[in-house]
């Protein structure tokens, strides 16, 4: 469904070109429908970036993203931002929420940025499942780390995408709501037939993978299952 | 909620950094409208001033003062009498190239029941008069007849109303329209009333007498020069022809009052323009300052799925309507700060102010809320363009 080849990400340093180095390196894998995989390594590594590549947000030095048949990084930005709204759940790490809107607003923006008015079913479906049902009317500032990465992943759910990146998606969580969110996105993946690619440093995360890629030094791996 | 109503909601929920940006905008648009109508009012002033007087030429009497207190006259309102044998009017006509010559007659009030400050009557000769008439007749159809007075605007007496003026009961027939001169706090009559009113004041003291001993006296004479003949060239005959009077061009009579308003325009204009270049430079840093605070927000907006152009309309809706309220908050501002005090501005700048129209206003308020609302438009767009340099994905994680 989202297939990486030869990803590379090249930054400069501010002393010239010929202080470069490679945050990733020829990066390739596959992401496929009905599956989890997780992505781990040291901090550094390069998950985030190759993430960030995988969402379209970040135009690689090298190599295609391809989702099906449609190469991101061809696509001028209208088209490739509409297609992230509809088709890519990017849950990113840190704050993400918009902190002027409530909870359930933010969890609709995504919906509304498309031209609707949002799945706000979608969206009740989604905080009941990763238990923030109660916090509809909450702003972002009234909310927990852990709530807030739990709103985060509600909103890239809520839009039904094909594919979900979550990036540290269970960082700020207790072993609980660790469980739960990795269950929905297990659930996403089995159930609804998402693509499902969790960076964690979390090795709880790999229990629920089908696929297990580590990255090091911008260089990634695929790992044999089970562990 | 739509996603078209964000920008809204940004504003509401932040109301801190909303009214900083409001109030910003509302001081930049209250100096440019301010700015604008004072000069605009010391324009239209002049230009009335100018317009009122209607004449080439203005023969005076040759005495050093009187071109001063008649200057005084025209643009302070500041009464004054200065007399010049009337026998110089019937010299005048004979001078070749002169059109018309209108005399008029001056007589300073010492004190009317209408006003605090004395007051300045003016005597015309209606059948010869080419400068007063034209404006009285737009407030009153007929010819001013015994003892008839036409007003200044600012003079508080109403038509129908009677005046006392060294104690003679005038009847006023007319208000004039507002000039903003120091014509507008004048009255005027015709000769025949004048003539009551000089002997009145005689009689009370107060002489119009020439040193001759002669009571048949006129103040000044205002003279259109014929099609064709060069008003310099008629008015050093009339210099040589007329003795014991000094013509002098109407123009010359503003010189000052002219180089007055080109030094205050200046000024204003220069004022006007720090202003504006400095209002984009705020504009600019404030709405940079602002969208270098929300880099992290509007990165998650184009992880969303807003595009870059999604993205900049969004800032630039939100900036909009930072700016357009600021401009109108602003430009009301000026309005309850200038309109009000018009006579004080006015008696300060020590010039002819003449409030524009309602239409030159409206058009001033329009143009100062578009102004400020495009450079904030600008500013911003500037800003956001900087900011679609950076992909999300780094901005991402350098707030992470």
């Amino acid at each position: 469904m989202l297939r990486a080849e030869n990803l590379s990400k090249r930054y400069f340093r501010k002393s010239g070109e010929a202080n470069h180095f490679f945050a990733v390196k020829g990066a390739s894998l596959e992401l496929r429908g009905g599956e989890v995989a997780v992505l781990m390594g040291r901090s550094g590594s390069g998950k985030t970036t190759l993430l960030h590549m995988l969402s379209g947000l970040l135009t690689p030095t090298e190599g295609k993203v391809w989702l099906g048949e449609t190469d991101l990084y061809a696509m001028n930005d209208q088209a490739l931002s509409r297609l992230r709204n509809q088709k890519l759940g990017v849950i990113p790490q840190g704050r993400s929420a918009i902190d002027t809107l409530t909870v359930l607003e933010n969890i609709l923006l995504p919906g509304q940025l498309a031209g609707g008015a949002g799945d706000r079913e979608a969206a009740e479906r989604w905080m009941d499942a990763l238990g923030i049902s109660g916090l509809a009317d909450a702003r972002p500032a009234e909310l927990s780390g852990g709530e807030l990465r739990r709103m985060a992943i509600a909103r890239a759910l809520a839009q039904e995408p094909a594919v979900i990146l979550a990036d540290e998606p269970t960082g700020d969580l207790d072993d609980e709501n660790t469980a739960r969110v990795l269950s929905v996105f297990q659930g996403a993946a089995k159930k609804e037939g998402k693509a499902v690619l969790l960076v964690s440093h979390d090795s709880e995360a790999a229990r629920y993978a089908d696929a297990v890629y580590r990255m090091d030094g911008g260089n990634i791996e695929k790992y044999s299952l089970p562990l | 909620m739509g996603a078209s109503r964000l920008p809204v909601k940004n504003l509401i929920r932040r109301p801190g950094r909303t009214a900083a940006l409001v109030l910003l905008t509302a001081f930049l648009a209250l100096s440019v409208f301010g700015g604008s109508v004072v000069v605009r009012s010391l324009q239209s002033g002049l230009d009335s001033l100018q317009a009122r007087l209607g004449a080439d030429i203005v023969v005076l009497p040759g005495s050093a003062r009187s071109k001063v207190d008649f200057q005084q006259l025209l643009l302070q309102g500041t009464a004054g009498a200065f007399y010049m044998d009337a026998d110089a009017l019937e010299k005048v006509n004979e001078v070749e190239g002169v059109a018309h010559a209108a005399p008029q007659t001056f007589l300073a009030s010492l004190k009317a029941d209408c006003c605090a400050v004395k007051v300045q009557v003016i005597g015309i000769d209606p059948e010869a008069d080419f400068t007063v008439r034209p404006w009285i007749e737009k407030s009153y159809a007929r010819t001013l007849s015994d003892m008839d007075l036409a007003v200044g605007c600012k003079v508080t007496a109403n038509v129908g109303e009677s005046l006392k003026i060294y104690d003679q009961n005038c009847h006023v027939v007319a208000k004039l329209a507002e000039t903003g001169t120091g014509l507008d706090t004048a009255v005027y009559c015709d000769m025949a009333t004048m003539k009551k009113l000089l002997a009145a004041a005689e009689a009370k003291g107060v002489s119009h007498k020439l040193e001759s001993g002669n009571s048949d006296v006129i103040s000044a004479i205002y003279v259109k020069v014929k099609n064709g003949y060069d008003i310099d060239q008629v008015m050093a005959k009339l210099n040589s022809h007329v003795r014991k009077t000094a013509a002098v061009r109407a123009r010359s009579l503003f010189t000052g009052a002219a180089d007055s308003l080109a030094g205050i325009s200046r000024t204003v204009a220069l004022l006007a323009g720090a202003v504006w270049v400095l209002a984009f430079v705020i504009l600019l840093i404030a709405f940079a300052m602002m969208i270098a605070e929300r880099r992290r927000e509007f990165a998650v907006l184009r992880l969303l799925g807003t595009s870059q152009r999604g993205l900049s309309g969004l800032i630039l809706a939100e900036t909009a309507l930072c700016s357009l309220a600021g401009s109108v908050l602003g430009v009301g501002v000026a309005a309850m700060l200038i309109f009000p005090f018009t006579a004080l501005i006015e008696s300060k700048l020590n010039l002819p102010y003449l409030t524009p129209g309602a239409g030159t206003i409206l058009a001033l308020a329009i143009a100062t809320v578009a102004v400020t609302v495009l450079i904030g438009a600008l500013a911003s767009l500037y800003a956001a363009r900087r900011l679609s340099r950076t992909d999300p994905g780094t901005t991402l994680r350098e707030g992470a």
